[in-house]
């Protein structure tokens, strides 16, 4: 038992490095896919077909292809062959981020079709564009709605960055590994691997569940019973 | 032909506005013009094209054939721009208020003022106040749409509209979703603009607005105006009118509240 604490608390610096490149995976991951799924949402609603032929062939290709794949294919196949170098951790965001992006934009494209049609017509009757009727009407609620379906994606994707570990990523999961491997410690270490996974998903939830409630419209929904 | 708005010349004039949806043919046709102050009444059965009618004359619907001339200009349809200049000028009230409901009373007025005239927000607030007191709703700048009642939302919408000072105000039946007891107040602030001398054209089933308020009535049926005149004519008992008879039904149901 002594051993095995030991094995865990020598280690837990270096994994708690591990779970902040964890952490900064992710919360790239999720701001590259926010980004790319809010324009691609808007883009699938009201844009020209042939936008929508492009975002719908995207969608499908992140959402049909398994993350570890796209891993392999990013960082031994396509970014070798157009010479980008760049670290493992930011090529794990970016397999990250657009993958996100293209179920982000499913869940923004959801939420811009369930407000009722009375929103932007009543924003064009007053004389707005378009654009300025999505950023200033449209966009805000369906944001809003957005926030639970987003939460589930976080914590979705905070459990799939520990694929990154085959690309030898230095994150939560490729410590633990390391340690392990050479420790023969391999219950502590998973399970210290495990709860830091379960500490990032709890924070991030909480964040996320406390940003719901800050931007709540009053009397537009439920005040949930705590 | 003189383009300043000479007094002869229509505020807002359509000719030959036609619409299809899906191959069915929903307006054919149909020509209105609204000279200043003028109040026109739109009325008929359901399905007979007043909502089309209304939402083309501002292009939230583009007609497929016609034309639509604001204060003699005629608009080019398919330019966006003289769309977004157009529906500034003419205001829409919705059946079912439409109020953003992201945004509270007040910014529901200051949107549009800083977002298309690109006002101050000091400025927009200061505006959106004075239009929420000339509807009554101070004192209920902060609440949200879903915090007020359907008069309520209403007066808020029309408030909003008139704080781009339109110059003309379409009404898409802006009493029909209200509960009885709430119509009142909403009918006392459209008479207030009538009394100021807003230019409005009103689809409504309201009998009491129908004969007291309208300069002329438009009976609309299958796409086609087919009665239009000054509610004397059209409304004088036994004259065997379309109009006269839709609204004796109108009286009965609203249970004698007025006679036409």
């Amino acid at each position: 038992m002594q051993a095995q604490l030991n094995a865990v608390l020598d280690a837990f610096p270096y994994l708690l490095f591990g779970a902040i490149n964890t952490g900064l995976i992710v919360i790239a991951a999720m701001f590259i896919g926010l980004f790319i799924g809010v324009l691609a949402a808007v883009g699938l609603v009201y844009g020209p077909r042939w936008l929508k032929w492009a975002l719908t062939a995207y969608l499908w290709f992140f959402r049909g292809v398994p993350i570890l794949a796209l891993l392999f294919l990013f960082y031994f196949g396509l970014f070798p062959h157009l010479n980008i170098q760049i670290p493992a951790l930011a090529a794990v965001a970016a397999v990250l981020g657009l993958t996100t992006g293209a179920y982000q934009a499913n869940i923004f494209r959801g939420a811009i079709m369930s407000l009722p049609q009375g929103q932007f017509r009543a924003a064009s009757a007053l004389g707005m564009s378009e654009a300025a009727a999505i950023r200033s009407i449209i966009l805000p609620q369906a944001l809003r709605i957005s926030i639970p379906a987003w939460s589930n994606e976080y914590s979705i994707i905070l459990k799939d960055s520990a694929l990154a570990f085959v690309i030898g990523a230095p994150e939560i999961m490729a410590r633990a590994q390391f340690v392990a491997s050479r420790t023969y410690q391999h219950l502590p270490l998973y399970l210290a691997a495990g709860l830091l996974y379960f500490f990032l998903t709890w924070a991030g939830v909480t964040a996320l569940r406390k940003l719901e409630h800050k931007v709540r419209i009053p009397g537009y929904t439920e005040e949930e019973k705590s | 032909m003189n383009n300043a708005a000479a007094p002869t010349v229509p505020i807002l004039q359509a000719e030959n506005l036609s619409k299809s949806f899906s191959g069915q043919r929903i307006l054919k046709g149909v020509s209105v013009g609204l000279g200043r102050g003028e109040i026109k009444i739109l009325i008929g059965p359901s399905g007979g094209g007043k909502s089309t009618l209304l939402q083309c004359l501002n292009c939230l619907v583009l007609p497929d054939e016609g034309s639509i001339s604001l204060s003699g200009q005629v608009i080019d349809l398919h330019d966006k721009k003289n769309l977004y200049q157009l529906r500034q000028q003419v205001g829409m009230i919705f059946q079912d208020f439409n109020l953003f409901d992201h945004l509270n009373a007040l910014d529901n007025i200051t949107i549009a003022l800083r977002k298309v005239r690109k006002i101050s927000r000091s400025q927009a607030q200061e505006r959106a106040m004075l239009e929420l007191e000339q509807v009554g709703l101070g004192n209920k700048a902060e609440l949200y749409p879903a915090q007020l009642s359907g008069g309520q939302k209403q007066r808020v919408a029309i408030a909003r509209a008139l704080a781009m000072d339109p110059q003309v105000l379409l009404l898409d039946e802006p009493t029909s979703a209200l509960d009885p007891e709430l119509i009142g107040e909403v009918i006392a602030v459209i008479r207030t603009l009538a009394g100021k001398g807003m230019t409005m054209l009103m689809a409504t089933h309201q009998i009491s607005l129908i004969s007291n308020l309208a300069d002329e009535i438009l009976f609309m049926e299958a796409g086609v105006i087919v009665e239009q005149g000054e509610p004397a004519q059209l409304l004088c008992p036994g004259c065997g009118s379309k109009s006269v008879g839709f609204c004796e039904r109108l009286s009965e149901i609203a249970d004698g509240d007025g006679t036409c």
